[in-house]
Formats: C-alpha cells, sequence, structure tokens
C-alpha cells in the first residue's frame, strides 16, 4: 500500500522521536556511569580522581544497601498484592447491579488522581499522628493506647498510601476487563450447574489474567520509584527502616553531595529494574500476543 | 446478561458497595470536610463531622501564605506545555508506525516502552548537574522538557493504539482521489484522530501534574508546582490540619475533577491498548 515516498516521509517523520528518545536514554545514563567510577564529592572540589569500582564497593558495603534493596521489594511486592486482590474483589462488586453506580465509581477512582505529596501529607498527619490522627482516637475509643504507625511501622503505612492511591487504578482496569467477558460462558456455565465460586475460578479468573499482567506491569514501573511519600512522611526512617533504592541514591547524591557513591546506586537501581523487566516483558509478551 | 435480579439483592449489594466507596474516598473526603474548619475544631476530639462553624477562611490564608495561585500557573504551564510539546514530536511517530509500518516497528514500539522502564533516579545526578550547569535548576523550561521526555514512550504508544484503529482503507481512498500528503493528514486524518489526540491529552495532564520525583528535586522557590508547593506543608507548625487540608484541596481538585472524565481513556492509555 505504501509507496516509497510516503516510506522516505514515515521515516522522517520517526526519526525525531527516537532520537530524542536515544539521547535521554543514552546521555544522563552514559553519564551516571562515567560519573560512578570518579570519586567526586561536590562539597570536596578540585579533582575527581578516577576510582573504578571503588564506589560500588562502598555502596554494597554500606548496611543501608541490603535494606534498601529489601524494602524496595516488600513495598513493591505488598502494593502490588494488596491492589490486585482487593481490586479483583472491587471490580467484581462493582460490576453488581447497584444504585447510583456511577457516583460510587468516581468515588472509588478518586484516589488514583491525588498527588503522592498530598495523600501522603493527608494520611500522615491525620490518620496515622498518633496524637491527632483518626486512628488514634479510634484506638482511644475501643480503649488501646494510639499507635505511632510511621515509627513503629513505617514501611507498612507507606505501604497503605501507595495502595490506597493505586486500589483505583487496579479496580478500573479490572472493571474494564470484566465488561468484555463473554456472557454466553457465564449462561452455559449456569446451565451446566456450575456454582459461584467455580464460575470464579473457572472463567472469571483466566479471563482476567491478561488485565492483571498488565496491572502488574504499569504498577511496578511507578512503584519501583516511590519517593515522594517516603520524602514527606517517614524521610526513609527512622534510621533507614523505611528507606528504599530509590530514596537511599537521593539521600547519598542530593544530601550528602556524594555524586560518586550516588551514581553507583542509581546503576545498581538501573539494573534492578532492568531485571524486574525483563521477566515482566517476557510474561507480558507471553500474555499480549495470544 | 439476562439473569433475575432479586430486589433485595439489588439492596444489599448497593449498601456494601457504597460502604466500600465511602471508607475508600473517606480520606479525600475528610480533607475536605477539614478544610471548611477552624484549627481547633480539627483536632476536636470526638471528630466533627458535619457540626462545625463552616469558613472558608483557610482557602484564604494558604493563598496568601503561600501564594497558591503563582505554584498553580507553574503546574499549569508544566503539564500542559510538556504534554503538547510531547504530542508535536509524538504524532508524526505513531502517524508513520500506524499508517506505514516496517518491519521493525514492534521492535521500536517495544524499545520506545522500554525507555520507561529506567528509574529516574539512575540519571537524577546527570540532570540535577546539567540543569545546574546551564543555570536551569529552579525553572519551568527544564520541568517541561524533562516531563515531555519523560511521557514521550506513553505518548506515542497511545497515539499509536489510537491510529491503528483507523482503517488505511479511507487514507488510500483519499489518495486515490487526488489528496497530497498534506491534505490527507488536515482533512482526513485529523478529523478521526481528534478524539484518540484529545483522551492522550487529558491523560497525560494528569499524569504531569501528579508527577513527583523531578518536580521535587529540581525545583525551588520559583519554578515549583503544587506538587512541590505542598511538600512544604510537611514540617508541623502549632496547628495546621486546616490549612494543609486546604491546600490538600486546591491542589488536587482541578486535576479531579479532569480526572472523573477521563476514566475510559485512562484505562486504554494506561495499558497501551492491551485491556479494552
Amino acid at each position: 500500500m505504501s509507496t516509497l515516498h510516503s516510506r522516505r516521509a514515515a521515516k522522517v517523520m520517526l526519526t525525531p522521536s527516537v532520537l530524542l528518545l536515544l539521547a535521554w536514554m543514552v546521555i544522563p545514563l552514559g553519564m551516571t556511569l562515567y560519573f560512578s567510577t570518579l570519586r567526586y564529592n561536590l562539597l570536596m572540589p578540585g579533582a575527581t580522581p578516577f576510582v573504578g569500582f571503588e564506589n560500588y564497593y562502598w555502596f554494597f558495603k554500606d548496611p543501608a544497601f541490603g535494606v534498601s534493596v529489601l524494602n524496595t521489594l516488600i513495598l513493591v511486592g505488598g502494593v502490588l498484592i494488596t491492589t490486585v486482590v482487593g481490586g479483583v474483589l472491587l471490580a467484581l462488586l462493582l460490576e453488581q447491579p447497584i444504585f447510583g453506580k456511577g457516583i460510587a465509581r468516581i468515588l472509588v477512582i478518586s484516589p488514583f488522581f491525588v498527588m503522592p505529596t498530598v495523600s501522603a501529607l493527608v494520611w500522615k498527619n491525620m490518620f496515622f499522628n498518633p496524637v491527632n490522627g483518626l486512628f488514634a482516637y479510634v484506638a482511644k475509643l475501643f480503649g488501646f493506647p494510639p499507635f505511632d504507625f510511621l515509627a513503629h511501622a513505617p514501611l507498612f503505612s507507606v505501604i497503605v498510601i501507595v495502595a490506597w492511591q493505586w486500589l483505583p487504578f487496579a479496580a478500573l482496569i479490572f472493571i474494564t476487563s470484566l465488561q468484555s467477558l463473554d456472557s454466553d460462558q457465564i449462561e452455559a456455565s449456569q446451565i451446566d450447574g456450575a456454582s459461584k465460586f467455580q464460575r470464579f475460578i473457572y472463567i472469571v479468573v483466566p479471563h482476567l489474567t491478561r488485565a492483571m499482567t498488565v496491572v502488574v506491569l504499569i504498577q511496578t514501573i511507578f512503584l519501583l520509584g516511590i519517593f515522594a511519600e517516603l520524602l514527606v512522611t517517614t524521610g526513609g526512617g527512622p534510621g533507614v527502616a523505611s528507606t528504599n533504592l530509590t530514596f537511599l541514591v537521593y539521600v547519598r547524591s542530593l544530601l550528602q553531595f556524594d555524586v560518586g557513591a550516588g551514581a553507583a546506586g542509581g546503576i545498581v537501581a538501573v539494573i534492578l529494574a532492568n531485571i524486574v523487566a525483563f521477566f515482566l516483558i517476557r510474561i507480558i509478551g507471553k500474555n499480549l500476543e495470544a | 446478561m439476562a439473569r433475575q435480579v432479586t430486589n433485595r439483592y439489588r439492596v444489599l449489594v448497593t449498601l456494601a458497595a457504597w460502604c466500600v466507596a465511602l471508607t475508600l474516598s473517606f480520606p479525600i473526603i475528610w480533607t475536605l470536610l477539614t478544610s471548611f474548619k477552624t484549627e481547633i475544631e480539627a483536632i476536636a476530639s470526638p471528630p466533627k463531622f458535619f457540626s462545625f462553624d463552616w469558613t472558608i477562611e483557610n482557602y484564604f490564608i494558604v493563598q496568601e501564605r503561600s501564594d497558591y495561585f503563582h505554584h498553580f500557573w507553574n503546574s499549569v504551564v508544566i503539564a500542559i506545555g510538556s504534554t503538547l510539546l510531547a504530542l508535536v514530536i509524538a504524532i508524526p511517530a505513531a502517524w508513520s508506525m500506524a499508517f506505514v509500518p516496517g518491519r521493525r516497528t514492534k521492535d521500536i514500539l517495544m524499545w520506545m516502552l522500554s525507555t520507561k522502564m529506567m528509574p529516574a533516579v539512575g540519571v537524577l545526578i546527570p540532570i540535577y548537574l546539567l540543569c545546574k550547569d546551564f543555570g536551569l535548576l529552579d525553572s519551568r523550561i527544564a520541568l517541561v522538557t524533562i516531563l515531555m521526555l519523560m511521557n514521550l514512550p506513553i505518548v506515542i504508544w497511545m497515539l499509536f493504539t489510537y491510529l491503528k484503529e483507523i482503517p488505511g482503507e479511507i487514507l488510500e481512498a483519499a489518495r486515490m482521489d487526488g489528496a497530497n500528503l498534506k491534505n490527507e493528514i488536515l482533512y482526513v486524518l485529523v478529523p478521526m484522530a481528534v478524539p484518540g489526540i484529545a483522551s492522550t491529552l487529558l491523560l497525560n495532564v494528569i499524569l504531569s501534574w501528579n508527577e513527583s520525583f523531578w518536580t521535587l528535586n529540581l525545583t525551588g522557590a520559583n519554578a515549583a508546582p503544587l506538587t512541590a508547593f505542598i511538600a512544604s506543608y510537611s514540617s508541623p507548625e502549632g496547628l495546621f490540619y486546616a490549612k494543609l487540608s486546604a491546600a490538600s484541596i486546591m491542589a488536587i481538585a482541578p486535576i479531579l475533577i479532569l480526572g472523573w472524565f477521563s476514566q475510559k481513556q485512562l484505562v486504554r492509555g494506561l495499558t497501551f491498548g492491551a485491556v479494552k
């Protein structure tokens, strides 16, 4: 269909995007790689000698590193499990014949549009605060001492906040997916005498697999880089109890001005993300082809 | 689905669904209510739900204290600017991949998606230093550029999935009738592509509005959009819940309303057309 002329035009039109994305990938990443081999601290002006893998060595030896990788995985895993399970249940509920469905849906979806800094601050102050927070009030109501969530369960608290933001996203995608469920299949299963539970396990869940894969992939991309929620709630603390890899790199480079160590951490984060992405894209690729 | 639904069942699921919906949105509702209280009432125990002296004073205090409109305007410029710029670059690319697919189109698309996998923190230092060297720290130009680059893959993907659904035969017919490339794009393609472009625009404005890695790390007082403006309320100072609530509502209201209109596009756009 396409002529030689339009083929050339197509190439010309594609070029700016490709070049821009290539530059956006290669230049900063190359610079990070380069910085990661230097002894480079903004507080110590002067020469920035080449030190090979020294930065990596110290970064890996840093006890905060292991903690932060583990925290990253717990954060991502915790939020993924909560949102996928909760999202499926929520979607099933919202697919029922309910009155005022439109408004109920809007209420459910709203948290997704709240910017991370706002949701983190609202949760931190108005819910988790051990003196004036609503949770403290409820605890007192039942005769329990108030619990300082951010001090004693920082990672759990952050998971709650982030899961609250992403649950609507998962639910919305599952709702969309449920709407394309083949009703003939459901009816056939009813005639064959399948119970509600059987129908869910053998028809609904397999139908949702594709949507689940997509939810996991998209959320992982965003969740690996959780930053604002930590910055305004726990500040990565207490100690490094809620520091993830992103936050650790931020602390090393922009708070301690150690460009070399920060860059090494950045490269580690990129590698970690790529390992996750490699598996995810394979799974997704398989799912999307079918 | 021809299923008989008893009224009792309807009432039950309605009750359940509304309970869940109100619980999930409660933090937002509570913030909205608190923004109309005085600081004393905001921390009253037991909490006051509706029986308080409603006041809009907090909104004025927030504007006066931290110049809301300045940051609001920054958000508008950054979100809309980066999205429009991305669209200008992405439309030709998506057009060419959708209508003149080559052998490597699929690879290029997957590669573009993979650039999204790069964690922002991996390039934090070079971007920060580059901005510093060029005097672009705390400038809107830097953020518009960075957010544009960050969202470009998503914009291209979204446009691609929309454009792909336009049947190629129509374009061919136009060409047969003697339309040149310019006319073909202007009179045939654009009208059919407008809905797709509009929802791409909407979704990316939302994403950029809420982006809070680069906006927090690269801005100070000048170019700070609402994400950073709110972060300045993170250190407690006396009684501040009512003011915090008012500031929060002001920061999220515009995009919350836009978001309600974009539910359908959101799914399509963020799943790259994989879930419909």
